[in-house]
């Protein structure tokens, strides 16, 4: 250990001379480097402009060494173009980017020690697999065994012992990209950025894939940003949950608080599938309005004040029911499609101009056609203000 | 015979010599008008070979194909009276969304008013119709691969649609909405249809009946339930429902199975099962559930996923992992819990076949 073992990490966060200070460096000591010096990435109000069109919007967020940051947003919403900024491939319009306390704004990528994955399979077609993996510690000018012990150990983990003598275009897509996550693992780069990397991949081998990863990534102790448009997958991979609509990050939390309590509409539907359902309503004194019927105003929104308010609500939150008279909000729909996965069963219903989707846990053959009553469980509705910001909801449950 | 029925009588391939390497093994099908298939498996699998087959891109080293009555093994694509729908949108951009959809139509010389109806029609059922008369460019992604799908459903005289993974560029939200739409499609129209893709999901929500395949061969088909409940194959077990169904090393007596030294109930008998090769029992997640320390299988806790609806712990069975589902509401002790496993959905598999049990 020569120059990094000493130097705070702003040295390593400028260099591509702290993989080389690091020569026979433990992993463990890199780790341990990250969260003794804090290791941060920090956004202050970054806005990225081209031209007219507003990409990124005042994006601010503190991400910590060691943690796995889900950026989850459609496709649009910015998520490439914010992971960019991040990198230092793009420079912000305003604003700052600070890594350890550093300002690394205008720090061009090459100067940062960070490593990406892109969804589509990146590789040297040229090189082997094992060059492949060890070309980011080549440029570093690693030794020679260092670079062996490396490369063997990301080859153990990702499970491409056997093919380190072969081409990339000679594997299957799934060992293409473990090829390319190997080399981002091996460079032990302060931020490892993953752009959508598993999107490209069967639907199996993306679960296999999904559980692998984060575990890799935290032990080298590097700040880890994985962008995806798909809820299923952030819920899966924990940590701390972006969600970005438009331009904008509209919610940071622990990404289980966020599934649970999104705090504006623009949150609530980025982070549901099925897509949230919804509802307007106007609260006037004890009497709420809905789809052309009155009724009691249910307890959350009781102690709000009249207005107009825009209800969200998950498929799991839409009861399918027998007796309307039980429910306060209950309304008459009809069935367009039944969509059964095994476990579940998902029912789209018409109500009013409104489409709603209910989850049922298990097998339903609800018919198209078939009128029901659904029912929507009060205590779970996400009560929204006319500026969308939420005003009432379901409190969050500590998980036992 | 109905003109939308496809025979594969023997169809095989194998890219090199014939009867070496089968890229596709032998088989023998007929697919039936105005119901939708899909064809389900990892990469590699055969899939895309046999959608090729389909369409006339591949000419099969073996067997022959018929469009009802009609041998069309060695007929180019354009005589085949087909439409296709591929991964990426093609469409063209200088025209309207109306002129996309009526394209095909208009190809074949159908009447200008027999064409209106239909377009408006299908735009109709995908949600098109305030987009008819606007340019395709400048369309989002999604919007345009809905314009590819009307055009490929557009046509009354084919005698299947082909579509070769369509929903893959297309976000979660909207993937909702296009899938119920295509179901919706398919109802009101009748058509063969066959859907190409590795996601279970959309197979077991679009399909009446999927085919799974692995290695060129077709291992089940089967309605979404009948694969759900009743896996032929634990490949099949493995590959649909998320996560896979769970399958566990056992020693089967009768109507006992031994896990590792944990003993369970079987709902039937097995009195015959084949000496010397493996057998497994399988159990989807959803008929495990995580109890107390007392009670079923024990097992040690490795992790707990809160997937948001539902929360799924990841322990270990004497070894074996397996995954169970955690009720609402019920409290994860520390690391020793239990396992219950229903019996009525416990399936036997010997050397990866399912077993029938007898009934006791």
């Amino acid at each position: 250990m020569k120059e990094c073992a000493l130097l705070p990490m702003k040295e390593s966060g400028f260099g591509g001379s702290c993989i080389r200070g690091r020569d026979t460096a433990d992993v463990s000591v890199a780790k341990a480097q990250r969260r003794a010096f804090g290791l941060e990435l920090r956004l202050e109000d970054v806005s990225y402009r081209v031209g007219e069109d507003m990409h990124i919007a005042d994006a601010s967020a503190q991400l910590d060494a060691g943690s796995m940051n889900v950026l989850l947003g459609p496709t649009l919403a910015g998520k490439t173009t914010l992971l960019r900024l991040m990198a230092g491939l793009d420079k912000p319009t305003s604003g700052r980017i600070l890594l350890d306390g550093q300002d690394v704004t205008g720090v061009p990528v090459r100067k940062r020690s960070v490593a990406m994955v892109y969804q589509q399979f990146v590789n040297y077609p040229t090189l082997s697999v094992y060059e492949n993996i060890a070309s980011p510690l080549r440029v570093a000018r690693l030794g020679k065994d260092e670079v062996e012990r490396r490369v063997q150990k990301a080859a153990t983990l990702l499970g491409l012992k056997p093919m380190l003598k072969r081409m990339p275009l000679e594997l299957s897509g799934g060992q293409q990209q473990r090829v390319a996550i190997a080399r981002a693992l091996v460079k032990q780069a302060d931020l490892v950025l993953l752009d959508e990397p598993l999107a490209n991949l069967d639907y199996k081998l993306r679960e296999e894939l999904r559980e692998e990863l984060p575990p890799l990534f935290s032990e080298t102790g590097s700040i880890l940003v994985y962008a995806t448009t798909e809820p299923s997958e952030a819920l899966l991979l924990g940590g701390r949950t972006l969600t970005l609509w438009e331009g904008r990050i509209s919610q940071i939390g622990p990404t289980a608080e966020v599934y649970r309590r999104p705090v504006s509409l623009a949150a609530a539907r980025v982070f549901s599938d099925p897509p949230l359902n919804e509802l307007s309503v106007s609260k006037g004194g004890s009497v709420l309005r809905a789809l052309d019927r009155t009724m009691p105003v249910p307890a959350p929104l009781a102690s709000l004040a009249d207005a107009s308010y825009r209800l969200g609500f998950r498929a799991e939150d839409v009861h399918i029911v027998a007796a309307p008279s039980d429910h306060t909000m209950a309304f008459a729909g009809k069935v367009t499609v039944t969509e059964i996965t095994g476990s579940e069963s998902f029912v789209h219903v018409d109500v009013g101009p409104e489409t709603w989707v209910s989850v049922l846990r298990g097998i339903h053959g609800l018919e198209p056609g078939s009128p029901v009553v659904v029912a929507i469980d009060p205590a779970r509705v996400f009560v929204f203000d006319e500026t969308e910001k939420l005003a009432a909801g379901p409190a969050l449950k500590r998980a036992a | 015979m109905p003109p939308g029925r496809i025979t594969l009588d023997g169809i095989g391939h194998s890219y090199d010599a014939p009867g070496k390497e089968y890229a596709l093994q032998p088989m023998h099908h007929v697919w039936e008008q105005g119901v939708a298939y899909a064809l389900l498996g990892p990469s590699g699998c055969g899939k895309t070979t046999l959608l090729n087959i389909i369409s006339g891109l591949v000419t099969p080293s073996e067997g022959r194909l018929f469009f009802g009555d009609r041998d069309v093994t060695y007929l180019p694509t354009e005589k085949r009276n087909i439409a296709q729908v591929f991964q990426f949108p093609v469409i063209y951009d200088t025209m309207t969304v109306a002129q996309n959809l009526a394209f095909p139509l208009k190809n074949r010389g159908v009447p200008g008013g027999r064409i209106k109806a239909r377009v408006g029609e299908v735009a109709e059922l995908l949600g098109l119709t305030r987009e008819l008369a606007r340019k395709a460019r400048g369309l989002t992604a999604d919007a345009k691969q809905k314009i590819s799908l009307g055009r490929g459903l557009v046509r009354e005289d084919v005698s299947a649609v082909l579509f070769d993974e369509p929903l893959t560029v297309i976000d979660p939200g909207l993937k909702w909405e296009l899938r119920s739409k295509l179901r919706q499609v398919h109802r009101a129209l009748d058509l063969l249809m066959i859907y190409v893709t590795h996601d279970q999901v959309e197979a077991l929500t679009f399909a009446d009946r999927v085919v799974v395949m692995k290695d060129g061969r077709v291992l089940q088909v089967g309605t979404p339930v009948e694969l759900f409940e009743r896996p032929e194959h634990t490949f099949v077990g493995y590959f649909i429902g998320s996560p896979g169904m769970n399958l566990l090393s056992a020693e089967v007596r009768g109507d006992k199975a031994l896990i590792g030294n944990q003993e369970i109930r079987l709902a039937s008998g097995y009195p015959s099962l084949p000496a010397n090769v493996p057998i497994r029992i399988g159990v989807r997640p959803d008929y495990a559930t995580l109890a107390g320390r007392n009670e079923g299988l024990r097992a040690r806790i490795e992790r707990v996923d809160d997937l948001g609806r539902k929360r799924l712990a990841r322990v270990s069975v004497d070894g074996q992992k397996l995954v169970a589902t955690v009720p609402p509401d019920f409290a994860v002790p520390g690391e020793d819990a239990g396992v219950l496993l229903d019996p009525r959905h416990i399936h036997v598999y010997a050397n990866e076949y399912r077993v029938e049990g007898v009934a006791r």
